[in-house]
């Protein structure tokens, strides 16, 4: 367990090959004097170019979790373990990481391969437990309307944390448990909310008598994002998502709630 | 339990008529040879509720418990009951709960169990539609709006046209279905359409297309579909097949196989009669652990033919499922 003293973390999840965000959180947490970053995984995907990710990430020492598409992309497996059942979600996740396989180097999936299946910290005297989907499962999917709270306080019993920081869905959102704990989900940054706006979001965990946690909205140049999605020959329904902010594709895994505040 | 003891006397081979008495005569369950593999369960994700028990207001000739207006086997379950398994349900860490029956609206308790539960967490109510008038629709809306947790429907309709559909489901059932769905819509739900795969492999574009347009002419314009595999079990034995004598699971089959995909391994199905193992099973006595959910944390095994069926096919009881 690594012991953090800083004030502020930043902690992202979903890169999703948008390296533009990447860059663009990098900036924002130097603006906010924050030094130390953590990423739970999902580094390729819907976006274009993927090795241009990995220099971001050594550059900056960002620490990351290895989440299904780096467990798949690392070792070479025909798909992404994204979890998703309906034909239709795993016909566009199938493009997306053939296209990702093909392109990144071999020495960015050496890596990838190499990655932490989850990284503990000791944060404002917390336990912080930082994972892919859930601590048990990496590709388990935790929406804010399918997850019961006494669900995630047996996890974080289970897995001997005070707060669990997870991603995999997409979608952020947070819960205060009992006993002063926590549970959130920082979102990604690869790909906006399906809400309408282009921005996407990560989060600040503070420390001071305990911990808060805070999501930040991110904006990046999503123009050029979809410029090059079109350049690479990728389905313009992803660059109809950067440019407009709705979700297009990977739909039919949504809860109905979350399903509802989109427009597809 | 006279019924019970009728379907459980029938033997492989006996012949069968589609009688209330013997429609549900189980599927061969192995009784000598080698000691059927055993299912853990990891945790318990999902509790399922057999909240309309097993009578339904139709009755469909592919029902694997045979449920009908006449099959009293498992009754509704009260509200008291249902709360006495939620709350056990928090100890244990369940994410999410199911209702079934027969036809959970049948239970006049519903809208009120279904409050308790979303106070806790998400729910699904698996229904064939029939009595979600435009009332009640709004009546559910009120009740998933006052809670952060998803309230799902899964309405079964078999077929694309009245037809197609009311030859497995009654007549009738498909303009009343159809109606159900376009309430839940109406008020702002997205039921997930559930088709039990009573046709070829190769008509399953057709099908999936079929129901997209259906949906869409009544003014479902992104529906959700899913499709599950026949239980060769109860009515669904003698409407098409039973499983062929290998359709079983043996302990070969397990090495190197995710039993998660298991339903039984996530989850457990309480009746007014007691937890079951899964609600595929509820015809079958030794599918019954305990009066309580803590008590029925048992492994089981899979002796029993439509385990085959879960085995081929993941827990096709979930609402997100391959």
């Amino acid at each position: 367990m690594q012991k953090i003293t800083d004030e502020k973390i930043a902690v992202f999840g979903g890169v999703y090959n948008n390296y533009l965000a990447l860059a663009a959180l990098v900036a924002d947490t130097k603006r906010r004097g924050i030094t130390k970053l953590y990423c739970l995984g999902d580094l390729g995907a819907f976006g274009p170019t993927p090795d241009k990710v990995y220099p971001l990430l050594r550059e900056n020492q960002i620490q990351v979790v290895q989440g299904n598409y780096d467990n798949s992309i690392g070792n070479g497996l025909n798909d992404c373990q994204c979890g998703y059942t309906d034909p239709r979600d795993n016909h566009f996740a199938q493009i997306s990481y053939d296209y990702t396989f093909a392109n990144t180097s071999d020495e960015f999936k050496a890596w990838q391969r190499g990655l932490p299946k989850e990284i503990r910290l000791q944060f404002g005297g917390k336990r912080v437990l930082l994972c892919h989907g859930s601590p048990r499962q990496t590709n388990e999917f935790l929406w804010e309307s399918t997850t019961s709270n006494h669900f995630l306080e047996k996890q974080l019993s289970d897995f001997d944390a005070d707060v669990v920081l997870a991603t995999h869905t997409g979608l952020h959102w947070q819960r205060e448990l009992t006993g002063d704990r926590l549970f959130a989900n920082v979102g990604v940054i690869g790909r906006p909310e399906n809400d309408g706006t282009t921005n996407v979001w990560y989060a600040v965990l503070s420390a001071h008598d305990g911990v808060d946690l805070e999501f930040v909205p991110l904006d990046y140049d999503y123009q050029r994002l979809a410029r090059e999605m079109e350049d690479e020959g990728l389905p313009s329904e992803f660059a109809q998502t950067a440019r407009t902010g709705w979700w297009t594709t990977c739909l039919e895994i949504l809860p109905v709630k979350e399903r509802l505040r989109g427009t597809f | 339990m006279n019924v019970m003891q009728t379907r459980t006397a029938k033997r492989e081979g006996d012949s069968v008529k589609l009688t209330e008495a013997v429609d549900s005569a189980p599927e061969q369950t192995r009784n000598n040879g080698p000691e059927p593999p055993s299912a853990p369960l990891h945790s318990l994700d999902t509790l399922w509720f057999q909240v309309g028990g097993t009578i339904c207001n139709l009755w469909c000739s592919h029902c694997f418990i045979s449920c009908s207006p006449k099959n009293h086997s498992f009754g509704f379950m009260a509200r008291e009951s249902v709360a006495g398994y939620l709350q056990e349900s928090r100890e244990l860490g369940v994410m999410e709960y199911y209702f079934t029956g027969g036809e959970p609206f049948m239970n006049r308790d519903l809208p009120d169990i279904l409050a308790d539960t979303l106070a806790l967490g998400p729910a699904t109510v698996l229904t064939n539609g029939i009595l979600i008038n435009e009332r009640v629709a709004r009546r559910l809306r009120k009740i998933s709006d006052e809670s952060i947790y998803s309230l799902e429907f899964r309405v079964s309709i078999d077929g694309v046209t009245p037809a197609e559909n009311d030859k497995i489901r009654g007549k009738g059932s498909f303009d009343k279905a159809l109606q159900g769905v376009k309430n839940l819509v109406d008020a702002g739900f997205l039921p997930i359409i559930t088709i039990a795969q009573t046709w070829e492999e190769c008509q399953g574009d057709r099908i999936f297309q079929g129901f997209t347009e259906l949906m869409r002419s009544i003014g479902y314009t992104r529906p959700r579909i899913k499709v599950i595999p026949p239980l060769r079990i109860g009515r669904e034995k003698v409407r098409a097949r039973g499983y062929d004598r290998d359709e079983t699971v043996t302990s070969e089959m397990m090495a190197d196989y995710n039993d998660r995909l298991l339903q039984c391994t996530s989850s457990r199905t309480a009746t007014d009669k007691g937890v079951y193992v899964c609600p595929i099973l509820i015809d079958y006595p030794d599918a019954l652990l305990s009066d309580r959910l803590s008590d029925s944390t048992v492994p089981y095994p899979l002796r029993h033919q439509a385990c085959y069926t879960c085995y081929i096919s993941g827990a096709i009881c979930h609402n997100f499922s391959g």
